[in-house]
């Protein structure tokens, strides 16, 4: 039988914030265990959540861009269970009345577009990390992370393979990165996601048992992990066996997902209003304000790559991925005039490899923008060969300096006036009497070894295209 | 509205509460009291009557977002019953 497998996503985003959802405490990355809990996140008797005015702006700012309605009034529950990272005994939730409502996304993948639906998004907060063999016999509780501002994004189970699936999990990822909600550094967690899998019969409209991955937090992983559940439904289908609801994990080492836990021990988190927090309301003011705010979004940016600059949809995107990488292409395209082809091409190629090798973020791009420009723009007028370009551009990645001065300084700069080309043109022509008869004959590839000649005679600075210019004008000439 | 022994056992271990065998007949009387007397509010008309999230009819005040709560761990921590390398330690937890 045909399987059509149905995939939803709840994405975890965590805002960018400095300090957490309901109290003052810091939520920088990687400080040393507990420094950054205070009694508030430690659920000590007596502290009461106040809610953090940026963690409201960043979500409406998401809920905007995905065209969702804002609740005017979004109400905070307490969803309830025992863990050792949860000191409350409950998480500070959105239930019934979440914060961003029913949205969308528009993805590309292999020239189709596809619009995601998004059912809903809502405000949370993070719960402790543990760790385990610090002391034996026990688990170690880390809490700097409890109550870190979370955005729960809930998709519709409309995707229907992995690779959709990962489409949609990168166009989010762009999304939140260029709104600047989100750092989106999977490594760290800040984006992160469970994946709802069920399959059902070609043609079917009912959906079939599903099961939940839990905590993916690379897109290779969602991939792997959504690849081998559908494998493993499939199997047990086709046996003429039932798929059991449960929540499973995936093993990057095995490539697998396993049993975490079943319907039978499901939690029953007992959801209601959290009595310490008033309803959030966002005003038409707030929304109005908070739209003219919004910068260009990612599938905007890529279609105006497309259209504007004739980029390839492949570059553009890889341009967009980074918001930084995009303002850096963006602002190498002047003060000279240069084709964005060009630059784009220099920017995934040389200044990838470079920030590949030297194991840099992008953000550490240690050249300028109208660096880059000038160096493009002395390709353009013929002061540099590709070649020469290379070595300027090693110089101004690693020592600075502008390409003119480089060009100067190494004597790179390119000999296209046909005087001083002419003299090693001829001395070419003398020195290869063979080749030239070749030439003559009807060989032309033979140029290709005549111009090799001439560039080493001047050491690599001759034009290449004045050089081949001149040989065949002086060959045909005679 | 009547709550069986396996409500009781299941609300109990919810809530991580032991209670004896012996006194689940009793909790089960008192808690189908509690959810009898609540009851008697379904016969209020509450059709067209928007949901009460909160008694106080106000929106929440937010805070602005700044860091304004600095290290106290050493002072927090001199409650906990068992720390190490600054972390809490509690009985060993396997997924």
């Amino acid at each position: 039988m045909e399987w059509q497998p149905v995939i939803g996503l709840e994405v975890h985003a965590q805002l960018a914030t400095q300090s957490k959802i309901f109290s003052g405490a810091a939520t920088a990355y990687g400080a040393a265990p507990n420094v950054q809990a205070c009694g508030v996140d430690l659920g000590l008797p007596g502290v009461l959540p106040v809610l953090n005015a940026q963690a409201v702006e960043l979500a409406v700012r998401f809920g905007l861009a995905i065209d969702a309605e804002i609740a005017p009034c979004s109400v905070f529950a307490r969803k309830n269970y025992f863990y050792p990272d949860l000191p409350k005994g409950y998480q500070i939730s959105q239930y019934e009345h979440p914060i961003v409502g029913c949205g969308h996304l528009r993805i590309t993948l292999d020239e189709r577009e596809l619009d995601i639906g998004i059912t809903r998004a809502h405000l949370e907060e993070d719960a402790g990390k543990s760790v385990h063999g610090v002391v034996s016999g026990r688990t170690g509780i880390d809490l700097n992370r409890a109550g870190t501002p979370l955005l729960e994004i809930v998709s519709e189970p409309v995707m229907h393979s992995a690779r959709e699936a990962v489409a949609y999990m990168r166009e989010l990822h762009r999304l939140v990165r260029h709104l600047g909600i989100c750092d989106g550094n999977m490594q760290e967690g800040s984006f992160r996601c469970d994946a709802n899998v069920s399959l059902r019969p070609a043609g079917s409209d009912t959906l079939g048992t599903r099961t939940e991955i839990k905590n993916l937090n690379s897109f290779r992983f969602v991939e792997r992990a959504i690849e081998f559940e559908i494998e493993r439904q499939r199997d047990i289908l086709e046996d003429g066996g039932k798929v059991v609801q449960e929540t499973r994990l995936y093993d990057p080492d095995k490539d697998e997902t396993r049993t975490m836990r079943t319907k039978e021990d499901a939690h029953d988190y007992r959801y209601f209003p959290d009595p310490d927090l008033l309803p959030v309301s966002v005003s038409a003011d707030d929304l109005a304000r908070i739209r003219a705010t919004l910068p260009e979004l990612p599938a905007a940016r890529i279609a105006r790559y497309v259209d504007d600059y004739g980029l390839g949809r492949e570059d553009a995107a890889l341009l967009v991925n980074e918001p930084a990488v995009a303002a850096f292409f963006e602002a190498s395209l002047g003060p000279l005039e240069v084709p964005a082809k060009a630059v784009a091409n220099w920017i995934t190629g040389e200044v990838f490899g470079a920030l590949n090798r030297a194991g840099l973020a992008v953000d550490d791009i240690p050249i300028t923008p109208a660096m880059l420009n000038q160096l493009v723009a002395r390709i353009g007028d013929g002061t540099v060969s590709g070649k020469g370009a290379k070595t300027v551009f090693q110089a101004m990645w690693s020592e600075g300096g502008l390409p003119d001065d480089i060009i100067e300084a190494q004597g790179l700069k390119q000999v296209s006036d046909s005087g001083a080309i002419d003299a090693i043109v001829d001395e070419v022509i003398a020195a290869n009497p063979a080749q030239v008869q070749d030439y003559l004959a009807g060989k032309e590839k033979i140029l290709g070894y005549l111009v090799g000649q001439a560039m080493k005679a001047s050491k690599g600075k001759a034009n290449p295209a004045a050089v081949s210019a001149l040989l065949v004008d002086k060959l045909k000439g005679d | 509205m009547s709550i069986s022994a396996v409500d009781v056992r299941a609300i109990a271990r919810l809530a991580r509460l032991s209670i004896a065998e012996s006194d689940i007949p009793v909790y089960a009387g008192q808690l189908s009291s509690i959810l009898d007397f609540v009851a008697q509010m379904n016969a209020v008309d509450t059709a067209g009557v928007e949901p009460l999230a909160h008694p106080l009819e106000l929106s929440a005040r937010l805070r602005a977002d700044t860091v304004t709560e600095t290290d106290r761990r050493t002072e927090l921590q001199a409650g906990a019953p068992e720390t190490a390398d600054g972390l809490y330690l509690v009985p060993q937890v396997i997924e």
